[in-house]
């Protein structure tokens, strides 16, 4: 077979796989330093498994890795389905794969060695970054050479979502991370003070808002109506949904910066922004569930749309949770707190993670020439591992926040302190066992994922698939 | 003009442009295409049986 006439699914192939084991290294890493929050001795006085240096490369190694290796493989697999057409350059998107993969492990050995920039979600160093920003151009041309050449005149809503998706994460990566290098390790960024605040925000909400929402939006409009068997609810709805959120989305980083140095109005703006945000968040929720109207029924059969349904539901919550903390009077009870731990991981769990593993588990089994997946049961196994796991996670983190919220607070009659910050500790101990529970549910439900994959995949040969005609 | 002049258009315009992309989307003109687009996702692979997924 000519390779112009089938599809590059090597590619897609890759980081599929790389998918689920950098979910499981990412989230086991979670898992160990959930439990070092309950018993700081599991650092084993070794420099390297300190709290301190496994947190960010838990976060690098959920967001960057885990969720970064998903919207490559369906960013380039629903590029090629939407446009009718091969992927652009195979050998720059081979090395997309290679590049990635690179970056992570260069992560995996310098943050433990306590090599970082100190910005959170932006702790490599740069020459690592200086990779990450030439693998990012490749993927941006690979994405946009594709649907240069697409044989179908309209580009589907869910490639616009991809598209805002990488070139504001090209924009965000470069910009923040501008420093002046010392030696191969070391480098002094060049913002300073409440303007390096801002930028680091700016680039830290739109990293949620881009890399964990526009880039998983993308994913939403594909899968959803692929697995649902229907079209999306309302694909007008789907423009307005894009433009809005991606117009929206820029502003609201300066919530994270309430009753900081950051000018009052800045502060303002962003919390006006974060509440806005709730109208095209919710838009795009609604036109995901929706396309299940009319057939419900499937849920009751199929747990990879549980999966999806699931995950819209999160997204719903968090993304009303998220406008609700972003308002200065109810921040002043969250920030700082477990709560904005809660919320994160109901977006990032509840979110994300299972929008990724509905995906994944659409997907692979069409990657691997078969019609289902090994086991549908496992499937359904591994939906209730990770509903139960989001949920007591979610669930323990908001009461431990407010409980911490409050106490910070608390104040005598003559203005001390009521609690001591050790007191409020003790008072959401109870919490910190539970949200490990929970994340190790939800752990142990990547492993059942791990198993099911490999029962899928090792005994087949992949087959080229044809290229569809023009549109 | 002065930069406050130019930011209060450039409000102005954004905010015309997002009534322009509401018209825009619900034009009956748009319809047919976007029914067409809607559909892209329920294509199936050629050479894999589909007797299996879903029974649309």
């Amino acid at each position: 077979m000519d390779t112009a006439a089938s599809y590059n699914d090597k590619v897609v192939r890759q980081f599929s796989i790389m998918v689920v084991i950098w979910g499981i290294v990412g989230m086991l890493v979670g898992v160990l330093i959930a439990a070092q929050l309950i018993w700081p001795q599991l650092n084993f006085d070794l420099p390297f498994l300190t709290y301190s240096r496994l947190r960010p490369l838990h976060t690098n190694a959920v967001i960057f890795a885990f969720g970064g290796s998903a919207l490559f493989a369906t960013s380039y697999y629903v590029v090629q389905r939407t446009c009718h057409v091969r992927l652009a350059f195979d050998k720059l998107a081979a090395f997309t794969f290679w590049g990635w993969q690179v970056v992570i492990l260069l992560a995996a050995i310098t943050l433990p060695l306590g090599i970082t920039q100190s910005k959170e979600y932006a702790e490599l160093e740069w020459p690592i970054d200086l990779l990450i920003a030439v693998v990012w151009v490749a993927y941006a041309i690979v994405f946009f050479a594709t649907i240069g050449k697409r044989r179908i005149k309209h580009i589907y809503v869910a490639n616009w979502f991809y598209g805002a998706f990488i070139i504001t994460v090209a924009v965000l990566h470069i910009f923040n991370n501008l420093a002046v290098p010392v030696t191969l390790t070391k480098s002094y960024q060049i913002y300073t003070g409440v303007v390096d605040g801002m930028m680091q925000w700016w680039y830290g909400h739109n990293a949620v808002g881009f890399f964990l929402t526009a880039g998983f939006l993308g994913m939403m409009y594909y899968f959803v109506p692929k697995q649902a068997g229907r079209p999306v609810y309302s694909y007008r709805l789907s423009v307005v949904h894009f433009w809005s959120l991606i117009a929206v989305y820029m502003w609201a980083g300066p919530h994270h910066l309430h009753y900081t140095s950051l000018p009052d109005w800045a502060q303002t703006l962003g919390m006006v922004f974060s509440v806005i945000l709730l109208a095209p968040s919710w838009g795009g929720m609604i036109n995901g569930i929706m396309t299940l109207s009319g057939a419900w029924h499937k849920l009751r059969s199929d747990p990879i749309l549980k999966f999806m349904i699931v995950a819209l539901s999160f997204y719903g919550m968090s993304t009303f949770e998220g406008p609700m903390m972003s308002i200065k009077t109810v921040n002043a009870l969250s920030h700082y707190t477990n709560w904005t731990i809660g919320h994160v991981h109901s977006g990032a769990l509840g979110w994300v993670a299972m929008m990724t593993i509905g995906s994944m588990y659409c997907l692979l089994p069409r990657l691997y020439n078969r019609d289902s997946m090994y086991s549908t049961k496992l499937i359904d196994v591994h939906f209730w591992t990770s509903t139960i796991g989001v949920v007591l996670y979610a669930v323990s983190m908001w009461i431990a926040g407010v409980t911490e919220g409050l106490m910070w607070r608390a104040v005598n009659a003559d203005g001390t302190l009521q609690y001591s910050f050790v007191e409020s500790l003790k008072a959401v101990e109870p919490y910190h066992y539970l949200r490990l529970l929970g994340g190790l549910v939800f752990f142990s439900g990547m492993l059942i994922m791990a198993y099911n994959v490999w029962k899928t995949v090792s005994d087949k040969k992949p087959v080229p698939v044809a290229v569809l005609e023009p549109a | 003009m002065d930069i406050n002049d130019f930011r209060g258009l450039l409000t102005a315009v954004i905010f015309f442009a997002f009534i322009g992309i509401w018209i825009w989307a619900w034009s009956n003109k748009r319809k047919k295409d976007f029914e067409a687009s809607a559909a892209l996702p329920l294509e199936e692979d050629t050479d894999l049986t589909t007797n299996e997924r879903e029974n649309i």
